[in-house]
């Protein structure tokens, strides 16, 4: 009895440290032989139907000429959001070659993470990004100058607004006085006193640290002509473009023609505000429920042409991760699936916008056809991305936690929590 | 007498048989397996799932508290220096886990006696009740078993500023509304936890108030007791044992507050009033890649409450029989 006892216990310790063995095991093969290999290869696509729709079309595509290099497809596995299921596979080792739904803001983190391939490692790497996307590219390469990202679809943001509620303001919906800060306010102030709508726009105005890209970076790009909030490790809001746009948000705030608390719901969706800051996805998802839509860019406060105006782009990468094994393979994919073919297909899909330079020409059928997205094709090309650096998501929730103090809330002075603010971040850059 | 003698001569006869040497051995396996080592083995199971999933990360979380530390790709080379206590440092010198300290407290000074007083108001009188008893446990019940994340939504229906509860308040709501005022958000989450948790303490309190005596309370009657003084008299002290359950559950569980801040006020709003040390370690750990700071908050807290476990323990527990 007391031998079997012993080796149970012996087997039960066997298992429990081969377990823990387990976690702490993983990786193997050498990275120059995974660059160079090729074979079958898993990757990741968005779970919202339009870009699942494209995914498969594209894996269907590649499949049928590449027997021996077969593509497995998923969507990204649910979690709170994509960047912590991402995370999460990083450490376990179970990312796939490659993920198309990398957020800009949290590539940092993922290359410090050591899960990144760097892209500009393969011999077209470089060449490749920059023909593809131009100058806007420099926007996602890394501090040390190479890229681990692949700039891919923007939907570049402006405002949309509700045509019907412009007019129950009283306010010309073909020509509305939007693009100063001071006409924005009396058109808010005009569409809430009406009566046409309880809010003049309703962007979210809680915590979570991606917020400033739809109220404070869109239009800080437009009202400094295309500035990033952090370039060169510095914060760059703490200035007199930075307040202005603070302190029109917070005279938005002040004067309750946003709301303070977050709405259940899609406000322009229901009714309740005239305006949204949305990308061009915005055209098929409120279609059905506001065919009377018109777009604008976002204000600057003494006006900007629409065609030098910048905005925040709500941008997608495509990242390849160091536990695939097939890099040879993947690259090609990843050309594949952003070349002038796939690009046209997720356009037509999707109507969200691939970062090329060539954009308006190669696809001018498209937007011939569809000339709602027109707008948003040429607003495409002035786009302003989120920090890129390793602390993206501390900088970024750095900002909002004063802008939620100071411009939703109005508790203190704007320029003094902006001031602070740049501090937090300087000091983080210096971290990364 | 005689018994005694015989077995102190069989151990006597077997230590003469066996030999100094194995004996030795065998007693101190013995002194280590107890007497039924067939125990360990029946445990084993349970003893492997703690180890792995509590005892394994506990472990962790204490050493990447003294790292600067960062979750990476396996066989990948990050550089994590050791940093003493630099991590806990920072955590008791940031305003942003000093402010959510301060938040729970003034959820656990609302949450815990409310708690308390509620479950076993309501699981006396659910214990008296003849009629619509199953439909009444299981309403209580009901919300426990709910997800948050569809609760969530109905109490942001009833305490959003065009909410049921403004509306019926009219001029005596509160500006800003409930959600979004830092005076108010803290104790409306309070409010809506104590509810969400309050059919799992009644079950609890419902099991204590079966070994309560009957008799107590009829000698409690004959005596003069009416409701009240029986309850307080007889209910009270008797199910005491329950009552330091509840108070410890009710303390560790609100400490662990995270879903509610981050869904109710999105993300710990308005200007971190509602933030939680538990969302803050996410927000750090997770979001922001920075678990040595996490894990040394994550520390500090489970510190905090085991502390607070165990004065709970011994001011209201009483002595054991």
């Amino acid at each position: 009895m007391q031998r079997r006892t012993r080796i149970a216990v012996l087997a039960a310790s066997t298992v429990a440290a081969l377990s823990l063995a387990a976690c702490s095991g993983g990786g193997g093969g050498s990275a120059s032989d995974a660059a160079t290999a090729r074979g079958p290869i898993t990757i990741w696509y968005s779970n919202n139907a339009s870009e699942v729709e494209w995914g498969k079309g594209m894996v269907e595509a590649w499949n049928a000429d590449h027997p021996d290099e077969e593509i497995t497809a998923q969507e990204i596995p649910a979690g709170k959001s994509s960047e912590e299921v991402i995370t999460a596979a990083i450490t376990a080792g179970t990312t796939p070659c490659l993920v198309f739904n990398n957020l800009p803001a949290a590539t940092g983190q993922f290359q410090k993470q050591g899960g990144l391939v760097d892209l500009s490692s393969f011999e077209d790497g470089d060449s490749y990004i920059q023909a593809r996307s131009g100058d806007i590219a420099e926007q996602y390469r890394s501090s040390d100058g190479d890229f681990y990202q692949l700039p891919w679809k923007s939907n570049p943001v402006m405002i949309f607004y509700n045509k019907d509620l412009f007019t129950a303001a009283g306010l010309d919906p073909e020509n509305p006085k939007l693009s100063t800060y001071d006409d924005f306010l009396t058109s808010a102030k005009a569409i809430v006193s009406s009566g046409a709508a309880d809010f003049a726009i309703n962007p979210s105005p809680t915590s979570e640290f991606f917020q400033p890209n739809f109220d404070f970076i869109p239009l800080f790009a437009a009202q400094t002509g295309g500035q990033q909030i952090v370039e060169d490790g510095k914060a760059t809001f703490a200035d007199d473009d930075g307040y202005a746009v603070a302190d029109f948000w917070a005279s938005v705030y002040s004067d309750d023609l946003a709301g303070k608390e977050k709405y259940e719901g899609d406000a322009f969706a229901d009714g309740k505000a005239a305006m949204a800051i949305v990308g061009p996805w915005a055209i098929a998802y409120y279609g059905d429920k506001i065919a009377n839509w018109g777009a604008v860019p976002v204000p600057t406060e003494n006006g900007t042409p629409a065609d030098e105006t910048y905005t925040f782009s709500d941008a997608k990468s495509v990242g390849m991760y160091s536990s695939c094994e097939n890099q040879g393979t993947a690259w090609d994919v990843l050309k594949f699936a952003t070349g002038e073919e796939q690009d046209g297909q997720l356009l037509e899909l999707t109507g969200q916008m691939p970062i090329r330079t060539d954009l308006a020409t190669t696809y001018s059928d498209y937007f011939t056809a569809n000339p709602d997205y027109e707008v948003f094709g040429d607003q495409a090309n002035r786009t302003v991305e989120d920090p890129s650096d390793p602390e993206a998501v501390a900088m970024m929730q750095a900002l909002r936690d004063a802008y939620t103090k100071a411009v939703v809330t109005g508790d203190g002075d704007v320029k003094s929590a902006l001031d602070e603010a740049a501090k937090k971040i300087d000091s983080l850059a210096t971290q990364g | 007498m005689s018994g005694t003698t015989t077995r102190q001569e069989d151990r006597t006869a077997r230590s003469s048989r066996r030999g100094p040497g194995p004996s030795g051995r065998r007693s101190l396996l013995s002194r280590l397996l107890g007497a039924q080592p067939i125990g360990w083995l029946f445990g084993a199971p349970y003893l492997v799932f703690a180890i792995i999933v509590f005892a394994y990360p506990l472990a962790f979380a204490i050493y990447m508290s003294f790292f600067d530390y960062f979750f990476s790709a396996p066989g990948v080379e990050v550089d994590k220096p050791f940093v003493g206590f630099d991590n806990y440092v920072a955590v008791v010198t940031d305003p942003a886990v000093l402010q959510s300290l301060g938040n729970v407290l003034v959820f656990l000074v609302i949450n815990v006696p409310l708690t308390v007083v509620l479950s076993i108001v309501l699981a006396s009188a659910l214990n008296k009740v003849v009629h619509l008893r199953t439909f009444l446990r299981v309403s209580y019940y009901v919300p426990y078993v709910t997800a948050s994340v569809a609760l969530v939504g109905v109490w942001l229906f009833l305490f959003s500023g065009n909410g049921l509860v403004n509306n019926i308040l009219g001029p005596l709501a509160p500006t800003p509304s409930w959600l979004v005022n830092p005076a108010l958000a803290m104790p409306t989450i309070a409010l809506f936890v104590t509810w969400k948790q309050l059919g799992f303490y009644i079950l609890l309190y419902l099991a204590a108030l079966q070994n309560v005596p009957k008799e107590l309370y009829e000698s409690a009657s004959t005596d003069g007791a009416g409701v009240i003084r029986s309850f307080f008299s007889v209910t009270v002290p008797g199910v005491r044992q329950a009552t330091v359950l509840v108070l410890m559950l009710s303390t560790i569980i609100g400490a662990n507050l995270f879903t509610e801040p981050y869904l109710l006020t999105g993300g710990g709003g308005p200007n971190g009033a509602s933030a939680s040390p538990v969302l803050i370690m996410y927000q750090r750990g997770i979001q922001q890649g920075h678990p040595g700071f996490a894990a040394a908050l994550g520390i500090l807290l489970t510190i905090a409450v085991l502390i607070v476990a165990l004065l709970q323990r011994r001011f209201a527990g009483g002595k054991e029989e």
